[in-house]
Order: C-alpha cells, then structure tokens, then sequence
C-alpha cells in the first residue's frame, strides 16, 4: 500500500516537519513496514532560474554544449549570475528553468558541487523531468518552467521544490492479511494515531452522518444467496445511490489524479477515478454501473451452471457455481461480486447515470472466486481481507459528492441500503492474560485503555472484560488477537530478554551424529559437499537408464513446477548431482569431486489423498495415522561423483585419473567412519556401467548402494566426460545399522606372522568372493589380509587371473610359530580352492 | 708426525720412561686433531689407542715390571691412555656433529613449492552454519527434530492454523503435489516439524529444526526455490514473549557478535499469536549511519518471523492452550550465512561450484 502523506494529513495530524521517513518509522512500530519512501528525494537549493546568456562551444568530441549564465535571484547568496554549462539545447535565452545549486541532492544520492568541465567552472546544473525523479515531461532536454507550469507566477531564486511537488513524499508500507483496513488512508491514519497520539478524524464519520436513511424510492436490489460458503452469506450488506445526468468526459482534476498516481493507481476516466479515490481513502471497493443498461432490479445470487460473463478485461469466463454474481433482474449476469464488473453494464464516456454500488461481499466468497478467475483485483485484494461493512453509506456518499462535483448531475432522493452484517461477537478477555503472555506488567487499566483507544467497546463489570471489537477490525476473534493489540500499541520494545530454562535436552540424536560424521569424513578425503534442487524430468530418468514409468511411479508430480521440462522430485540424488557436476566442468574445473546428502521420493504402492482438516481441531487418531501414511516415504541418500583426477599431477610427479575403485573405496571409507562391515559385490544398476559396478550391502543382506563407472551411454546423454565415476547410497540404512554401540576386542601385542599366497582363479571370480572364504578358511587367528597383487597374462592360463593375498596372523596370548601360520594359511587356500576354484600358484 | 705412519710403524715404549709416554700421549692428541673425518680419526685411534698403540704395549709391559715400579708405571699409563681417551671422545662427538650438520644442510628443500596432490574438501558453508545454529540450541537445552519434505497439507497448512480460505495460505507461493486432491505439498516452511514434534512428543517441549523448504520463486540473486530455515518451538508452562526474545538475542549475540541485538515488531503469521517480525541490529553500521546501505539506515535488517504459538495450533495438536503457552520462530539460515560472511548472491548457494565452499574451512 502506498500512503502519499499529504492525503494523510487530511485524516490526521502528522506533524508539519515530520518527513516520509518519519511517518514510516512511525507505522512500523504499530506493525506496518516499511517498504520504501518515494519522493521528496531531492534536498537543497533547487531554484527557478532565467537563463541570461547562452554560448554554444562545439567540442573536440563532436559535442556541442552551452555555456550559460544564468539569473537565480539571490539564492546562491551573491545575486550575481551562475555559470553553468549545459549539455541540452531545448530552451533560449531569457527563458525560466530548474537550477540544482551546489550543496543540492538529487535522487540517488547524487551530491551536486561546483565543479571544472569543458574549460569551465560549472556551478550547478540545469535540469531534466528525469534528472529529479520527475514524469518525461516531453522537452526532450531539460524542464522549460513556461511549458511546463503556463500558469505559474514564478521569479528567478523562487524555491522550485514544492512548485515541482517534490516536496510530496509517499509511503510505502507491506500491510499484513490480517490488516485489510490498512488498504485504506483512513485504517494507516488510524494506525499512525496509535503509533504517534497524533488526533485522528475518521472521515467516514461525518460521511455517515451525511449519508441519507435508506428509504423506497431507492433502487431495487435483492440478495438472494442460496448456497452460502462456510455459513456466511456472500453479501449482507448492498448499498445503492445513484447519480444522473453526469459529464463523465469531465477531466479528473489534477489533484485527485495526483493522489491517485501517488497511490500506485493510474487514472483512467472520472468515475472510475472516483470509485478508486473512495477504495483508497475508506477502504470500501465500490463498482460503478451505468443504469441505462439495468432492466431489473439487481439481484445479488450464485453462479448457474454453465453461465458466462464477459469481464472488463475482455474475458469471456465461465462461472462457477461457487461465483457470486450481481446480475439484472436475476437473469443476465453483470459482475462478479468484489471481484470484476462485467462489459455490458460498464460505464462509459457516454453514460450520464451511474448507480454506484457500495456493498460488502463475504471474504471466502471473494477469495475463492479471485482465485479461481485468477483475477487478483484491488477490489479482491480488500474483501478478502476484510471490509468494513458499516463503511458503505459513508464510502457511496464520498462517491455522490465527487460525481456531483466534478461531473456534475443530481443525486437521486431513493437511497438503497439492504441486508444485515452481522455484528461482532464480544471477546471475553482475562485483563491478566497480556501479561501473562507477552511478560510485561500491563494493569487493567492499560489493556482497557488500549482496547478503547483501537475501537473496542470493553465492558468492564465482569472478573473477565468483554470486548466487541470495532466493525473494522473482523481480525480480532480471541483474546490472543487483542493481547497482541495491548502488545504492539504499548510497544514491543517493552517485552524484556529473559532466556528460558529447558528442561535439559538429550543432544544431536545417531542419525544427526552419522550424517555429520559422513559428510565430514567425505570431505576430509577430498570432495566438496554440494546441495541441487530436487526436481527433475522423465527425460532426465531416461539419460540415467532408468525405466521412465518405474521412476514416475516412485515419485510425485509437482503441479505448478517452476519449469514444466522439471515436474517431478527425484528419486536419486544423483539425477540432479550430474547438473552441479557439469556446471563446474563447463567453468573451467577439470577435476571435480562432490557429493550431496539429501532427500529422495521412495514412494511404494498407490499415492495416497492426505486428508486436511479445519484449522483448531485436533483429528482422530485414525485420521493423524492416514495423513502420516499418506505422505511417501523420503529417506535420506548420498551421493557422489567423480571426475577428472583425484590425485593431481605437479612437479611431485604424474596425477591419477579417478576410477571406478576411488567411487568403491569412498563408500567403504563411510562404512568404516560408521564402524559398518559394509560388503560389496559386482552388480549391474543403472546408470552404471554394467561390468564396473559394486553394490554394497550389509551383513543381513540389506542393499546400502551401489558405486563404479557411469555407464558410457548416460555420460554421452548427459554431457559428461567420459568415465566419470559415482555412488549412491542410502544413508537412513546405515543410521540404522550404527545405532549400537561397537563391542571392543583386546588388541593382541605378540609379534605378526604374515605369509604370502598366490591363487589361480576364474575370470568371473570376484576378489570379495576368494577374500571371504580366505578369511573363513583362516579362522580367528588371521589379523588382516590384503590383495597386493593381481596378474593376468602368459604365466597363467587364459581365462584365468591370479590374485596375490599377505595374510597376517597374531595370537593374544602367544608368538605364532611359522608351523601353525602355514597350517592357517593351508586351511584358508584350501577352502578358497572348494569354494571358488582357486589353485595356488606356484 | 701422522697416525697412518704409526700405525705401520708401531713403536716401543717404555712405561718407565715418563718423556716417551708423554710424547706418545702428544703424538695421539695431534693425530686426533688433524683428523679430518670420522674415518680418519677412527684410523687414529687404531694407531694411538688401539691394541698396538704405544701405550697400550706400555700398559702391558707394566706386568714385567718390578712390583716397586708397578704402582707408579701403573698411574702414569693410566693418567696417559685417560687423556687420549678422553680426546678421542671429544673429536669424534665434533666430527659426528659436523657430519650431522653437513647432511641436514644437504638434505634441505624447498619448502614453498606446496603440493596440491589431493586437496581437502569442504563441507557446504549453508550445511555448516545450519549445524552452529543446531548446536547453539543444543547448548541451550533444545533438541533438534526433522521432518520430510513433501508434506501433508495439514501439517504443513492446517495444523499451523492456515484456514484454507485465509490470503495468508495463498502468499506462501507454495508448490502443490499433483492430482489437486493430494493433500501435499512441498514444505513452504519448516513449522509443519513443530505440528509433528508436538504430537510425537507431547509437552514440556523445546524444539528446533533445521530444514530445506520450498517456495515457487525463480532463481535470482535473492531469491532461491529452494533455501533454509531453523525453526524454534518451546512449549511449556508459564512461557511469554520475554522468553522469545531471551533466546533470539541470544542466538543473534552467538552468531553475530556481542553488541548484534533483536528487535521485534508487530507483524502477522497464521501459526502465532501475538506475531512479530524480528530485526537484527545492523552489522555494518550497528544503527550508526543513516546512509548505511546494508539497512537502508533504519540500523535493522529483517531475520525472520516469530510469536506466540496460537492457539489453534495447540488445540490442533493435541496440546491444552489453557495450560501451556509456547513460542515460535523461524530464520534464514541462509540469510545468516550472508550476514556473517557478507556473502551477497544467493544462486552461488545452490549451484556448487567447488570454488565457493573452497573460500571457507569447515568451521563458519
Ligand atoms: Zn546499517
């Protein structure tokens, strides 16, 4: 909302030297903030000016410009003439302009000073509309005050700041939705009188007072609501007044259409001008219509199925039943009510008969129908926020009085003013509850103050008070709702700093723990911790290699995604890691190492309806479990990718290229962080290469992940590198598995026993597969085992690898004699040899 | 007189003679001095101390002495072989020294030519500074509850007392799950965690969250479709808005300094009652400068809502609003990374590029 100060001094007091900053900081301590000043920009000596001579030197850069001196009476304290240099060449001499004089500000901080130019000293500026924050006043070159202001009696050294209305300043303040009233001059004046103590005149008042009793003569209008939303009627209140033989060619007069522009509303023609000015000064939306057109009385009721409207817009829009319309006779629709008018019943340059509608809509109806037409109209935005409703006479009788006067024309002695708005229910507010709730000492006698001073009529005769709110403020329902009334207006800089004492929390629970533990220990060993967006496409699951179908079936469609190539969450942190991976490549970073933990869609089964509820009520428990049920499953995955080198090259030595092996080893790290036996074993998963992939998995068979080379096809689809590596892994499983304490084991001191052995085995034998039953072969005693050497060529048969194992031996309690380590050593070459095939080389 | 033509040339001495064993202890003291090298002085030693050393055939000659010249051959042969010993001990402790020193000297590098073999990573600065703000409220007592992010419309709307009609629910610029009738959407907010903790959990309660959430806005230089908040909830007997503004001032004195105070001010949220908005004191100018551009001068920069939980809200959760009050809050975590580090575009916060965690440690 937008607040010109001069219009607010009509309705209250603002000091005279009070500046727009001034009444912004005063409206953000009532809870209106500021969102900026606009105007009064310009300080300091801005002067009209009578140009006295005027020398065009032409330039080396081709320019031309004009060295002038110019008369500004005695406002730069001499009296002698100015010298100014002047890019433009739209005036002569002996003409009045606009001077900035050194010591001035122009918007945008822009400090004016003498100061040398093109072999001068130029002291001041001559200046342009748009060089003072000003509408392009179409010179095309700087302000000529004879064009400009033909009527103006002005003399060189004349103050041109307020001639130029750039004294003017507005406000503009965020207004909250509960605050309707505050879309009008007359609730922020109300509101700077609460901030300020400054005397407030409620302009509505003598409006009110003016405005003549509802009598037969007037306008027929029924409201026949049948199918009222939520138990509210759509309308309950419809004022009518009618104005004939207008002139609405009439201009709209400077002054109105200056506050209206200042308001961030354009002019467009007298009576729709009208019908805004009122909107703004008392919040009351009102709707013009030309009675020329009516046949029938207006007949206030709900869309029929199938009816249509043609809006101001030029729209030709389908009603919903849920529409409240105002229509003719009951028949022909005309607008929809507090939303948009309809073309038919428009006024026009032509139309000399207005009847002027001034009625309050329910907020639901309003909302719900804005929403729908996605129609978001000044009007809208005010029911459904909540409108005065005993605003109406007042606000119809401000639009009589600016029709009459400017247009011309009589008002109509029939005055319509049908339906009953219902009257605010009284609060019962225990006088000790602001204190209790917001902590300061407030007495009875503040809150009641407070509560009067915003409207409230507070009966004091009960142990509780109770409070009718005023018919402007629908917001206040519940104690809670004026707490915070005695809160802001006695200020909130008078709540206290107190820290509260918990009880004692238990700390960061496992899963928080692990996660931090894997994120650091990945970063520790190289990589950088990135988070994406999770939404992605079908498109995108094709390039990783998975099933399209099967993808969208894990997951949820958004329905107003923010791009419509990404509709869908992911379901692999990975489809939306690849995106971070090649915008650092196409920067220039070769070798990239990242990885993301977040949330991924693991939808099972049917998506379910998650049931919502009226706000207040606690649902069954039933109805809790279904709304639980309903919302997918979203456990927390890791993912990481690799490219470019991992170890890099310098004068150290070569570098290393990440490989399958890096992605493998970084997810055995994790499961090491987390004391985790984590097994692996060759897989074949998109998007990963099917012949350099591992899947892990824990030691009850639960899949962790899986890690290895992007399969060459998803790299090509996606813009990748070759051979970029990466894993996958689902964390919430290893937060799991971790959650018991590990059992320690007594580290044995005698001397290591190690023992070397060479075996023979398949191709498709896998290392994990001749480990694991070299490490079951070799019992308790064997301490550790490494794969040092792998081999494959002319010393062994095609077809055939060899795999070169140090087994190291230790005992607790004794020195391991070479006997009994190869005896070890037998068993566990033996067993790999029954179970895999493998032959000890020799 | 060298060692080396002593060594070849051993010589006879008498330990009666008192000017030959004198002369041979001079000898060995000379050799030992002109050794050069280790290996040189061990030569030395094998001439002038070793078993055909001259006192050493001086020394065993002392047997065939008569027993009245024992004592005294015995004393001045020892005194003798005591002084070369002794001077022996003292070159070679030199001459080891000077190797020592000579192989450091020799061994030195280049210390500024620093290897970039495998540089550390980082952790995300946003995930950092949601983990401080974590363990602040740890600190104070809190725990921390979490919660998904595609979210039931009631928890995420209804339970927090959004009407469905109210303007409030359509300015949350939400992303909506398909079919229309789901019921969810994504999280616009981290408050629906409040709704679950309260259920789960019951009252007493003081609880935060540290989350992602979702609000349909374009990528720009403040605005991020994804960003996120800590979210505070305390609900217990007796608690008022003191207590609010007790522990914001001290989150804010923690992460921004002593002097960096809160402010509140009257503002409007469906989920709290009284609400308030809350400022920080300026960090640039701590409210000294009108022209300040970091506060447009007002001396206070927007964090974050807060307020009274409403009452709805309670009743909705199970939790008797007659009985216990509770207070509400919920920042930017992001923003709070901005203001600590002054960083100022937001899209360098979600688009990974290594170089941006690379300016930071793994402490914010
Ligand atoms: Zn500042």
């Amino acid at each position: 909302m937008r607040v010109p100060v001069e219009w607010l001094r009509e309705y209250v007091a603002v000091p005279k030297d009070a500046r727009g900053v001034d009444v912004a900081a005063s409206l953000v301590q009532v809870g209106l903030e500021e969102e900026g000043v606009h105007g009064g920009q310009v300080t300091g000596p801005l002067v009209v000016g009578k140009v006295l001579t005027l020398d065009p030197e032409p330039q080396k850069n081709g320019k031309t410009i004009n060295w002038c001196s110019v008369d500004v009476g005695a406002a730069n304290g001499t009296g002698e003439p100015q010298g100014i240099v002047c890019g433009a060449h739209n005036f002569q001499v002996d003409e009045l302009v606009v001077v900035v004089l050194p010591g001035a500000e122009l918007p945008g901080g822009f400090a004016i000073s003498a100061r040398k130019t093109y072999g001068h000293v130029s002291a001041g500026m001559i200046c342009a509309a748009d060089e003072l924050g000003l509408p392009d006043d179409g010179s095309g070159g700087i302000i000529r005050l004879a064009d400009l202001l033909p009527s103006a009696d002005v003399k060189p050294g004349d103050d041109a700041i307020p001639l130029l209305g750039l004294d003017r300043e507005t406000v503009e303040i965020n207004v909250t939705p509960d605050r309707g009233y505050c879309f009008s001059l007359r609730g922020v004046a109300r509101e700077y009188a609460h901030a300020t103590g400054a005397e407030f005149t409620d302009p509505a008042l003598d409006l009110a007072a003016r405005a003549p009793a509802s009598n037969e003569a007037g306008y027929e209008v029924r409201l026949e609501d049948d199918a009222p939303l939520r138990g509210n009627q759509g309308c309950d209140r419809y004022v009518a007044r009618i104005v004939r033989g207008i002139d609405l060619t009439a201009a709209t007069p400077a002054w109105l259409a200056t506050r209206l522009t200042e308001a961030g509303m354009r002019p467009i023609s007298l009576a729709v001008d009208v019908t805004n000015y009122v909107m703004l000064a008392l919040g009351q939306p009102l709707h013009a219509f030309d009675v020329q057109t009516l046949q029938g009385p207006i007949v206030v009721r709900r869309a029929r199925q199938g009816e249509k409207l043609k809006t101001l817009d030029d729209v030709e829009r389908a009603l919903y039943p849920e529409d409240l319309l105002i229509t003719d006779g009951g028949d022909k629709a005309l607008a929809i009510a507090g939303v948009m008018g309809g073309e038919d019943s428009e006024v026009t340059a032509s139309t000399t008969d207005v009847l002027i509608e001034s009625a309050h809509f329910d907020a639901t109806t309003v909302a719900r129908s804005s929403r729908r037409h996605k129609l978001p109209s000044e009007a809208a935005r005010r029911f459904e926020r909540g409108v005065d409703p005993q605003a109406a006479p007042a606000a119809a009788q401000l639009a009589v009085d600016l029709l009459v006067q400017l247009g011309g024309g009589n008002v109509d002695q029939g005055v319509t003013d049908v339906g009953a708005p219902p009257t605010p229910e009284a609060i019962e507010l225990d006088p000790t509850l602001p204190s209790r709730l917001v902590g300061v000492d407030y007495s009875t006698d503040d809150v009641v103050g407070v509560l009067r001073e915003i409207g409230c009529e507070v009966d004091t005769s009960g142990d509780a008070l109770s409070v009718v709110p005023p018919s402007w403020r629908p917001d206040l329902h519940t104690a809670p709702d004026l707490v915070e009334e005695v809160a802001r207006i006695k200020g909130y800089d008078r709540i206290p700093s107190i820290l509260p004492t918990p009880p004692g929390g238990r700390g960061l629970t496992h899963g928080q723990r692990v996660r931090r533990v894997v994120a650091d220990a990945l970063a520790a060993q190289g990589l950088s911790e990135v988070w994406t967006a999770p939404f992605v496409s079908d498109e995108r699951h094709v390039a990783l290699g998975y099933d399209a179908e099967q993808a969208r079936a894990r997951t949820v469609r958004i329905a107003n995604p923010l791009s419509e190539q990404q509709p869908l969450m992911r379901i692999s942190v990975l489809s939306t890691l690849v995106d971070t991976l090649r915008r650092n490549i196409s920067r220039g970073v070769k070798d990239v190492a990242i990885f993301e933990l977040g949330l991924v869609l693991a939808r099972e089964g049917e998506q379910q309806h998650a049931l919502t509820s009226p706000v207040g009520v606690h649902p069954a428990p039933e109805v809790l479990d279904a709304i639980r049920a309903a919302v997918p499953p979203q456990p927390r995955h890791l993912a990481i990718l690799l490219s470019g080198e991992t170890e890099h090259a310098g004068w150290w030595g070569a570098g290393r290229p990440a490989d399958w092996s890096d992605a493998v080893a970084l997810v055995r790290s994790v499961g090491t962080a987390l004391a985790l036996e984590v097994s692996v074993r060759a897989d074949d998963a998109m998007p990963f290469h099917p012949g350099r992939c591992a899947c892990f998995a824990l030691p009850d068979g639960t899949l962790v992940g899986h890690a290895g080379e992007l399969h060459p096809k998803v790299c090509q689809a996606l813009g990748l590198p070759a051979r970029v590596v990466g894993a996958e892994i689902d964390v919430d499983v290893l937060i799991h598995a971790s959650d018991q304490a590990v059992v320690s084991r007594p580290i044995a001191t005698y001397p290591l026993v190690q023992s070397d052995v060479a075996l023979v085995v398949d191709q498709s034998v896998t290392a994990a597969e001749v480990e694991a039953v070299l490490r079951s072969g070799a019992g308790d005693l064997l301490e550790q085992i490494v794969l040092f050497d792998t081999y494959q060529g002319d010393q062994v048969e095609d077809g055939k690898k060899s795999l070169a194992y140090r087994l190291s031996f230790r005992a607790l309690d004794r020195t391991l004699t070479t006997q009994e380590v190869n005896t070890l050593r037998d068993r566990a070459v033996a067993a790999a040899g029954s179970a895999t095939g493998a032959v000890q080389r020799t | 007189m060298s060692g080396l033509n002593m060594q070849d040339d051993p010589v006879e001495v008498s330990a009666l003679d008192p000017a030959a064993i004198d002369q041979a202890v001079q000898n060995a003291l000379a050799a030992f001095a002109g050794a050069g090298s280790l290996d040189e002085l061990k030569a030395a030693r094998t001439a002038h101390q070793g078993d055909k050393s001259p006192l050493a055939l001086a020394n065993r000659g002392i047997g065939a002495l008569p027993p009245t010249a024992k004592a005294e051959a015995g004393k001045r042969v020892g005194k003798a072989r005591g002084q070369v010993g002794a001077a022996v001990k003292e070159r070679q402790a030199q001459l080891e020294a000077d190797r020592d020193r000579r192989i450091l000297v020799e061994e030195s590098v280049d210390v500024t030519m620093i290897p970039a073999r495998r540089p550390l990573g980082r952790r995300h600065p946003v995930e950092l500074m949601g983990q401080r703000m974590a363990d602040l409220m740890v600190g104070m007592g809190w725990e921390i509850a979490e919660g998904p992010e595609v979210e039931a419309e009631w928890f995420n709307f209804d339970a927090l007392n959004f009407d469905i009609d109210h303007p409030a629910r359509q300015m949350q610029d939400t992303f909506y799950v398909e079919p229309a009738d789901s019921g969810l959407v994504l999280r616009t907010q981290t408050s629906p965690v409040q709704a679950r903790a309260m259920l789960e959990r019951g009252v007493p309660l003081y609880i935060a969250c540290v989350g992602r959430v979702y609000r349909t806005d374009e990528l720009d230089a403040t605005h991020m479709p994804a960003f996120h908040q800590l979210e505070g909830l305390a609900v217990d007997e007796g608690l008022t808005m003191a207590h609010l503004k007790g522990t914001l001032d001290r989150l804010a004195s923690e992460l921004f300094g002593d002097d960096i105070t809160t402010r509140l001010r009257p503002s409007f949220f469906p989920f709290t009652e009284p609400s308030a908005e809350m400022d920080l004191r300026c960090f640039v100018c701590r409210g000294s400068n009108p022209q300040c551009r970091s506060c447009s001068g007002t001396g206070w920069i927007e964090w974050g809502g807060c307020g009274m939980v409403n009452r709805n809200v309670l009743s909705a959760c199970g939790v008797d609003p007659d009985r216990y009050s509770g207070f509400a809050f919920g920042m930017g975590i992001d923003r709070a990374l901005q203001f600590r580090t002054g960083q100022s575009d937001m899209r360098e916060l979600i688009e990974g590029d290594v170089r941006f965690g690379a300016q930071f440690g793994m402490e914010i």
